[in-house]
């Protein structure tokens, strides 16, 4: 790549002390908060302040157990697997679902005026609404169980999804659609060439809230009575008293969705290389 | 064939007129002009002179309320490769690299790859960015972005070139680089250019004939002819006759402002 010949690539190469320290600093500073708050949560649970939830040791042991099982063997010992697995195929499957709707779908109204004028007004109706008030509707439209965790994790990765296309699309500039029509390019060829590759920054953001909404929703729609997954893990452990079940899910599924998060901006970094203000 | 006589772009009692808020405004007024191949014009003129819409208009983003626009005798209703523009803030591909970018035209004409291929490569070297093919366009200068821009165009067979204030974001140095760098292309190749500029400097420095444009309405004022020897110093007396008098005539519709 001719990257490295770049003015701006010069001297950043020039400034960097050494690549090992330069790497490991923004670890540590993004460590200090998390450090700062196990703290605090071991100084309160050790000092009393509270007797129902435990302390970072346990709730440490008792994820090695869920995890890997052999200290406690009960009925969640060495299931965190199953768990996971099934909340992954539910944000994975809704969110796919919704991606392969909601792209069409925005890519239509902000390119036809005749398909804005008929379902902008209805989607911006229904966006309001918060993903949580679906959660009756769902159930009696889906029945207890996965289709009604799968449909509210549609629901709630559709929207962001949809209107960053829309803004994608219509927010092309129009020096572009006039280079590219001197050049030869018109009509229909234009799609392609100009709209999809400018609105992409756009669609990419949409995506990874998208994303980010199916593993924030995904706690609600396993509350629908399922027998598995992350949520049902803490809903269970709600109802069980087992305050370290419901920190063992919260922290599986956090981890779960950061990791997916930057599995996308890896993906969006590599394919908008080109774009000066999108890196993640 | 065409007739060696017959003008490349000709512009005949061309008005434009658009509506803000219930006014009709001129932004151009029964405007002549003929262009024979080859030759090197700028317009020049305040903001609000009608110079940009002109260009626009010959590039066929814009219809004419009255008059016609013609190229080769045919009336120009849309932008075609023919006439290639140049724009101020370049207007480039952000997603496509120097290399890419370049290509974007023969491509959209399906021109066959391999034959492509060799166009972009010469057009990359003739602007002197071979080092950076590669490169997007953030990651370039303003000056670099530009010629970015002139291969662009140059490389999808453009027989006019339509230069709307090009170098009017660079710095003065890129801007005398570039001036010197377009007037060697320009020798070497058959191009006609159309350029507009509001720097009188610029417009002498550059051009066969120097349209001078006053605003409202926007109109063609005149017409001047250079005769200076090639290359051209801008700090001889002629050079600066001329310059004096074009001055005289930028500023002449002032007076008559009131009318």
């Amino acid at each position: 790549m001719a990257l490295a010949d770049t003015p701006q690539q010069r001297l950043a190469d020039m400034r960097a002390p050494s690549p090992w320290l330069a790497r490991l600093k923004p670890i540590g500073l993004a460590l200090i908060v998390p450090g700062l708050l196990l703290i605090f949560w071991h100084v309160a649970t050790a000092r009393r302040w509270t007797r129902l939830i435990p302390t970072p040791y346990e709730t440490a042991e008792y994820m090695v157990d869920f995890v890997f099982g052999g200290i406690y063997n009960d009925a969640f010992s060495a299931t965190a697997h199953i768990h996971l697995l099934a909340s992954m195929s539910r944000v994975y499957g809704g969110f796919g679902l919704a991606m392969l709707a909601a792209l069409p779908l925005g890519l239509l109204i902000g390119r036809i005026p005749l398909a804005r004028l008929t379902l902008d007004p209805f989607f911006q109706l229904m966006r309001p609404i918060p993903v949580t008030a679906w959660l009756p509707l769902s159930m009696i439209l889906f029945g207890l169980g996965a289709r009604s965790a799968f449909a509210l994790v549609f629901l709630g990765a559709f929207f962001p999804i949809l209107l960053n296309t829309i803004f994608g699309v219509k927010n092309v500039d129009p020096k572009l659609f006039e280079a590219a029509s001197m050049l030869g390019c018109k009509g229909n060829a234009q799609f392609f060439r100009v709209v999809l590759p400018a609105a992409l920054p756009s669609i990419f953001t949409g995506l990874r809230l998208g994303l980010g909404l199916a593993w924030f929703v995904i706690v609600v729609g396993e509350m629908t009575g399922v027998p598995q997954g992350l949520g049902a893990v803490i809903m269970d452990g709600r109802t069980l008293s087992r305050t370290e079940l419901v920190i063992c899910g919260m922290i599986i599924i956090g981890v779960a969705g950061f990791i997916s998060d930057r599995i996308v901006v890896a993906i969006g970094n590599r394919l908008l290389r080109w774009s000066p203000n999108h890196h993640g | 064939m065409a007739e060696p006589t017959l003008p490349i772009i000709e512009i005949r009692n061309v008005t434009k007129t658009f509506q803000l808020q219930g006014q009709t405004i001129h932004a151009l007024k029964d405007a002549s002009l003929s262009i024979r191949k080859g030759e090197f014009v700028t317009l020049i003129g305040a903001s609000g002179c009608g110079k940009s819409t002109l260009l626009r208009i010959i590039a066929g983003f814009e219809k004419p309320s009255e008059g016609e626009a013609l190229m080769w005798g045919k009336p120009i209703s849309e932008p075609e490769p023919q006439r290639g523009m140049v724009f101020q803030d370049y207007a480039l591909f952000p997603w496509l690299s120097v290399r890419d970018n370049i290509a974007f035209g023969p491509t959209s004409r399906g021109v066959p790859k391999a034959q492509a291929r060799d166009t972009v490569e010469r057009f990359v070297d003739m602007v002197g960015l071979g080092r950076f093919a590669d490169a997007y366009p953030h990651q370039l200068s303003g000056g670099m972005r530009q010629r970015v821009a002139i291969a662009r165009v140059l490389a999808n067979d453009a027989e006019v070139v339509l230069m709307d204030e090009p170098f009017g974001a660079l710095d003065a140095m890129t801007r005398e680089r570039l001036q010197e760098e377009l007037l060697d292309i320009w020798a070497r190749t058959n191009l006609t250019v159309v350029f507009v500029t509001h720097a009188i400097e610029e417009a002498i420095f550059l051009a066969d004939r120097v349209v001078v444009m006053t605003p409202g309405p926007g109109r063609i004022e005149s017409d001047n002819p250079m005769a200076l020897a090639r290359p051209r110093d801008i700090a001889s007396p002629e050079f600066n006759d001329i310059r004096r008098a074009l001055s005289g005539k930028l500023h002449s519709h002032h007076g008559k402002k009131a009318a």
